[in-house]
């Protein structure tokens, strides 16, 4: 398991290449990539800001409990902050796990967790020169609920 | 006791800092340090009950502070 926030471009095939063991018989490479459209509008870039010591801890999180209900620590994780263009790998999360089920079933679950938890901001530029803030909205309510049983 | 306040996103932007320090009594919570922020200009454009963090988990505002801890105000997430 590994988990990290980068500021240089992701490496997807060096992710998968971590993952990789004889055991395993399937590997699911997510990569997450910046669209060039949000909610009807032209995007011309992202910039992405962290809180990143709690967006690191909040991804180790994530994936040791990936990996304990899952049954497999062949999980990494990487998102990248700073500046990115269209078309950029923004998240990569490579799992593999002796059988694909669990192997699809911990990928979804990583990303799901990880767009509802972890302190990650995105600024979006947009082709008419507008800069906004993108809030998705969602998980405010997980996250008080995790507060409270922590608590 | 002194407190440090870490802001992000929309919220810095709001309030034109990233992170700021009180001095707090002690037995101050969370909610405590969440009204001297609101007291400054710009903060009336954050929500009314704003997610927040100390040291790096997510925590209620009911939540006492004890000297030093970082209490973060953590807008609405949006990686992926």
């Amino acid at each position: 398991m590994r988990t990290s926030i980068v500021d240089a471009p992701i490496d997807a095939s060096a992710l998968m290449a971590e993952v990789a063991r004889q055991s395993n018989g399937a590997t699911v490479l997510f990569v997450g990539t910046v669209r060039d459209v949000n909610d009807g509008r032209p995007v011309s870039g992202m910039e992405y800001t962290a809180y990143r010591s709690m967006a690191e801890r909040e991804m180790a999180d994530i994936v040791r409990e990936a990996a304990g209900q899952f049954g497999t620590s062949d999980i990494v994780v990487e998102h990248r902050v700073g500046a990115l263009e269209l078309g950029d790998a923004s998240v990569v999360i490579a799992v593999a796990h002796p059988h694909r089920g669990a192997a699809y079933d911990a990928s979804r679950y990583v990303i799901e967790q990880l767009k509802q938890r972890v302190p990650i901001w995105k600024l979006e530029s947009y082709v008419d020169g507008r800069r906004e803030w993108v809030h998705a909205g969602s998980g405010t309510r997980e996250l008080e609920r995790g507060a409270e049983a922590t608590t | 006791m002194t407190v440090t306040v870490l802001l992000f996103a929309s919220y810095a932007d709001s309030l034109g800092s990233h992170s700021m320090r009180f001095d707090m009594p002690l037995g101050a919570t969370v909610a405590d340090v969440l009204g001297r922020v609101r007291a400054l200009p710009g903060a009336e454009r954050l929500p009314s009950e704003p997610l927040t963090a100390v040291n790096e988990r997510y925590s209620r505002g009911t939540r006492v502070l004890e000297p030093g801890d970082e209490v973060a105000i953590i807008p609405p997430v949006a990686g992926g």
